[in-house]
């Protein structure tokens, strides 16, 4: 029977990070997870409802897990790191002021779910080996860097996930997929995140460096787990180049881009195609 | 009895939200109370005189005071009864101040619960018995446990004050951290010239008997009388024998064994001795990198020793020392910074700790005391120091300053710059702590004459670029970010309580803190003494601090033990536990429950066996007391009747 | 004047501490030292260890009268007497358990651990138990079926 818990896509996933999305949904269908959305799932709040007023930012997040709680899940899933912090805030703060939250929360709410990321789901509930044992198309002689980010790992007592100055995680499961893995020192540097709306040099800046390193050792993809990262790294390479007068092409694929590929999901149905750094080379059937 | 009440107002201190006045009226009403005062200042000279006069003038019998904690004046008041003829013990304190007038402002609340105090302080007196201390004799032979630069001072200094010195060292040979360091802030003068003559000297007197490559295993009995078991680990070599030629190592095949003296910075062979200047000078097998005593085959050292001195049959020998008192100056360990993941955690050859260092500058190093990258061997162009590895970091469980680092990091700087003045050294401090004579003269030559770069900031990063390491970080004085390109990186390792120093605190009976330093009697005027009596604290072990500060309390320590062989015999607690034979059922359940081991079966005339205290054993904790069910033993000035009689007092 | 306070006042809230000397009650100085505002209801006794604790003190204390038993050592590892608290730690909860049998609220008494340098430790642990006290209410005593001289002989191992 399919391992059935609750997914939380959150707006990323829904617009731009649109082929994360697919790809999660199609390696779960291959692993037998069954993925149910939680339903009139609501925006986590992001980084304005947390500096506008904590306690209301929370309750808001913590809709989606009452929600989830009254379909009788204790395991939540989402793909984007920030949701994710969102979502385990609202339990944090649930814990610290029951009854606040409670009154402001108005619907039933026990705090015992449980949220992880799909990294997490892939590592821990998983698990490395099965993964492994699943391999149809490795990605023999690909060079792929694993580009964690700020917070997936990060800060520790709240991620409770991985070691938080040097994750290991992707690195295990590009391992697992056949590809060449070095030892990448700007895994959890800052990518510039929501500058690149505001302050677009500082992402300039930060990315250029993420993909300088990355050229350096001559790297054939950077595979990351963040929708943010990802545009900063993909979407905005072109600005990198112009800004660090360079000329990367590095393709930025997900995570679960790369495992379904390794798994033998259709290139289609994980939305490949979406990447704007062409990634075609990366796939191109090497046997 | 006749009992006098007297009520301090400890200036405004407790008066200011206690009536003395009514308090001492109070007391008057309670049973046997003659007389009652209040005084200003009552542990004052005059406050003394007017207790010794009222005892005289009222044929007092036992005496109370009202006042500060128990704690602080117990012993003072003691004395003053002592003085005008009563027995010490007949006397009781209320803790009128700690416990009622500074922790509420209430004044009348503050006043009953005062008089309350009093009055089960009353009660208790009328209880008491003259009690008197015992006599035994000073077995006038000290122990020191650790050979390191304090550990050495104290046996000198014993051993030159006429003592039978033992002294146990953990290590294969004396010396301890300071032998390792290459040379001393703020002279620079070289560490093994100074120390060495000192460990010659340990094992040269012939009052000092030194069991190196031993752990303390028991220590049983008390001041004046310990009785301490040693375990002499096996070395696999006859000390008697070996003359310390080498002749061994240079023959030994095994040649990757771990070398703890240099740090793990290269290796050693599986017998070997840990440096040259060594004390004492004897070749040690590591039982496990030795081919023959983990493959069974080799042998090669027995066949090539030309004194005949190995013995691969060797085991741990148990030996047993008597003394009368112990100096505890077992050092420190340093901070294991492989919790800083993002230092490397570990990972990076050419990332290492200050003592690594150390040896890497010391011409009897690994490297013959040339500054070369323990990854490749090249000389670096640029190293980075950073400060508080370890130290004033609260996220790593380690708050407090290590009060060496900034001094040994400006050291190490300077000599870098003599043995390699094109090296660039950088320094990344949160702040320079450099008290001391001389201390802050030196580090500002570090950064004037010899043109270090100080950078104040803290570095957040260190990664692998090429074969040279990126150190990230902020200038918090640019108010930048800062990325220096080094080819080393030394870590300031913050100093933290040796391995093992919880256990052996455990077998003495002394107390340490959170972090596992040993703790003093009294953090100001009783700075070497715990508050176990006969033993004595000296060096790091008490907390971080300095070579010239560890030598002070070295000396210190030995002081308090010359103090306190000065006599021939010691003054017991008397508040010890008592058997009322009568009453004894013999069950031993209070044998059994003693820690100290101070309670024997003792057979009477009749046959009977009962149990016995010793008193000079018994510490006064009265574990035997509440567990004995007929309540035969008492322990005396704290009887049951005694705590019911106040609980009375409160409940009446 | 004092006669007034000592007799007009409502019955006062009495509770008895019974304090290891090296940490618990060094813990009560500190609070002092540092002026930790408490309740005023607790008396505290100072015995050497809280291995010298007989859990008939606990007992009769509450029976002869005081509304609350608060008994403070140092922290398990760290007793004076090395293993003195690890005694009274065990003694302690099996009191607790008992006390129910002769019909008194377990809630009027507690142990716990303060270290000669947790004045704050300390003035929380006062300032809770003493409000747990007041809610309680003044000790009704023993239930009645129970007297004072049968619930002490419950205790009578001899």
């Amino acid at each position: 029977m399919p391992k059935r818990i609750a997914y939380y896509p959150g707006c990323s996933c829904e617009g731009m990070a649109n082929e994360y999305d697919q790809s999660t949904r199609a390696l779960c269908k291959v692993l037998n997870i069954d993925l149910v959305d939680i339903p009139d799932w609501n925006c986590c709040g992001s980084t304005p409802s947390n500096s506008y007023d904590p306690l209301l930012g929370a309750a808001l997040a913590g809709r989606n897990l009452a929600l989830a709680e009254a379909e009788g899940f204790d395991l939540v899933m989402t793909p984007c790191p920030s949701c994710l912090k969102s979502l385990k805030t609202a339990i944090k703060v649930y814990n610290d002021q029951k009854q606040d939250f409670a009154h402001l929360l108005n619907m039933p709410f026990s705090g015992k779910i449980k949220v992880i990321s799909v990294l997490q789901l892939l590592y821990e509930e998983v698990g490395v080996e099965k993964i492994k044992e699943r391999i149809k198309k490795p990605l023999t002689d690909k060079v792929i860097i694993p580009y964690y980010g700020c917070l997936l790992s990060r800060p520790p007592e709240f991620a409770e996930f991985d070691d938080p100055e040097n994750p290991v995680s992707m690195d295990e499961l590009l391992l697992a997929a056949g590809a060449k893995v070095p030892d990448f020192p700007y895994k959890t540097e800052c990518c510039g995140a929501a500058y690149g709306v505001t302050i677009n040099n500082i992402v300039g800046k930060l990315a250029g460096r993420i993909l300088d390193m990355a050229q350096s050792l001559k790297t054939d993809a950077v595979a990351v787990a963040c929708p943010l990262c990802q545009q900063n790294l993909d979407l905005r390479q072109s600005q990198v180049n112009r800004f660090c007068h360079r000329n990367f092409k590095i393709p930025v694929p997900y995570i679960t881009q790369l495992i379904g590929y390794a798994l033998g999901i259709d290139l289609k149905e994980l939305g490949i195609h979406k990447l704007f750094v062409n990634a075609d080379n990366l796939f191109k059937e090497t046997v | 009895m006749r009992i006098g009440v007297f009520i301090c107002k400890c200036g405004t201190n407790i008066a200011k939200t206690v009536d003395t006045e009514a308090v001492a009226r109070k007391a008057l009403e309670y049973p046997d109370v003659v007389y009652a005062t209040d005084y200003m200042y009552t542990c004052s000279e005059p406050g003394q005189e007017e207790i010794r006069e009222a005892i005289t003038k009222h044929r007092l019998q036992g005496v109370v005071v009202a006042a500060c904690t128990p704690r602080m004046h117990e012993p003072t008041f003691r004395r003053a009864v002592e003085k005008a003829g009563l027995n010490r013990y007949m006397f009781e304190q209320a803790n009128i101040r700690e416990h009622v007038s500074w922790v509420n402002n209430d004044r009348e609340s503050n006043t009953l619960k005062a008089m309350d105090l009093v009055h089960m302080a009353v009660e208790k007196l009328r209880l008491n018995h003259p009690l008197f201390s015992s006599k035994v004799p000073i077995n006038k032979r000290v122990l020191v446990i650790g050979g390191g630069v304090a550990g050495i001072q104290a046996a000198l200094d014993c051993s030159e004050g006429g003592l039978d010195v033992v002294m146990v060292e953990r290590e294969a040979t004396i010396g301890g951290k300071m032998a390792k360091l290459d040379k001393t802030f703020p002279t620079i003068d070289c560490s093994s010239c100074i120390l060495g003559p000192k460990m010659v000297d340990i094992s040269q007197k012939e009052n000092i008997s030194l069991h190196a490559y031993s752990e303390i295993e028991s220590v049983s009995g008390y001041i004046g009388n310990f009785k301490v078991k040693i375990r002499k680990k096996a070395t696999y070599v006859d000390w008697n024998a070996c003359t310390g030629c080498g002749e061994c190592t240079q023959k030994c095949p095994s040649k990757k064994t771990h070398d703890k003296f240099n740090e793990g910075l290269g290796s050693t062979t599986a017998i070997n001795i840990p440096f040259p200047q060594a004390i004492p000078k004897r070749a040690r097998i590591n039982a496990e990198s030795c081919l023959y005593l983990t493959k069974g085959k080799c042998r090669k050292c027995e066949k090539v020793c030309p004194a005949d001195a190995i013995r691969f049959d060797m085991e741990d020998e148990i030996i047993t020392e008597e003394v009368g008192a112990i100096v505890v100056a077992t050092g420190y360990d340093m901070f294991d910074y492989s919790v800083y993941g993002e230092y490397g955690g570990g990972r990076y050859p050419d990332v290492i700790t200050s003592l690594q260092y150390e040896r890497i500058l010391s011409a009897s190093g690994p490297y013959g005391g040339h500054i070369v990258r323990p990854s490749d061997g090249r000389e670096p162009k640029d190293i980075v120091f950073l400060s508080c590895v370890g130290s004033r970091d609260a996220s790593v469980g380690r708050p407090y300053c290590s009060g060496v680092c900034c001094m040994y990091i400006a050291k190490q700087a300077i000599i870098t710059r003599d043995h390699l003045p094109d090296c660039n050294c950088y320094v990344s401090y949160m702040d320079i702590r450099s008290p001391g004579k001389n201390y802050d003269e030196f580090v500002r030559r570090a950064q004037e004459e010899y043109g270090i770069n100080y950078i104040r900031g803290r570095v957040g990063k260190i990664y692998p670029k090429g074969n040279r390491l990126i150190v990230q970080g902020v200038d918090t004085l640019m108010g930048v970010q800062m990325d220096i390109e080094a080819d080393l990186v030394v870590l300031a390792t913050g100093l933290e309580a040796s391995d093992g120093a919880r256990e052996l605190a455990e077998k003495l009976r002394i107390s340490y803190d959170q972090y596992g330093w040993y703790m003093e009697s009294h953090p100001k005027l009783r700075p070497v003494e715990t508050n176990t009596a006969g033993v004595y604290l000296a060096g790091v072990c008490q907390g971080p601090k300095d070579i010239p500060a560890s030598v002070a309390q070295g000396s210190a320590a030995a002081a308090k033990v010359l103090v306190l062989f000065s006599r021939d015999t010691i003054e017991t607690d008397p508040q010890v536990a008592f058997v009322n034979e009568r009453v004894c059922i013999s069950c031993g359940k209070c044998i059994e429950v003693c820690p100290f081991g101070a309670i024997q079966w003792k057979t009477l005339r009749d046959g009977s066996q009962k149990a016995e205290v010793l008193p000079t054993v018994c510490q006064g904790c009265g574990l035997c007391n509440a567990t004995c069910p007929p309540k035969a033993v008492q322990l005396q000035h704290c009887t049951d009747d005694q705590i019911l009689a106040e609980v009375n007092a409160v409940c009446e | 004047m004092i006669s007034e306070t000592g007799t007009q006042r409502e019955k006062e809230i009495k509770i008895i501490g019974f304090l290891c000397n090296w940490c618990s009650y060094g813990g009560a100085d500190t609070a002092g030292v540092c002026r930790f505002k408490q309740p005023t209801d607790l008396r505290i006794i100072r015995i050497p260890c809280t291995g010298r604790m007989d859990p008939l003190f606990v007992v009769k204390a509450l029976i002869y009268g005081a509304d609350g038993v608060l008994v403070s050592g140092c922290h398990p590892k760290d007793c004076h007497y090395a293993v003195g608290n690890l005694y009274a730690r065990r003694r302690m909860e099996l009191l607790k358990r008992f006390l129910p049998f002769i019909g008194i609220d377990t809630n009027r008494f507690r142990y716990t651990w303060v270290s000669a340098s947790e004045g704050q430790l300390w003035q929380q642990v006062v300032t809770e138990f003493s409000e747990e006290i007041h809610r309680l209410g003044p000790n009704a005593g023993l239930n009645e079926k129970m007297d004072a001289e049968t619930a002490l002989s419950l205790f009578n191992t001899k």
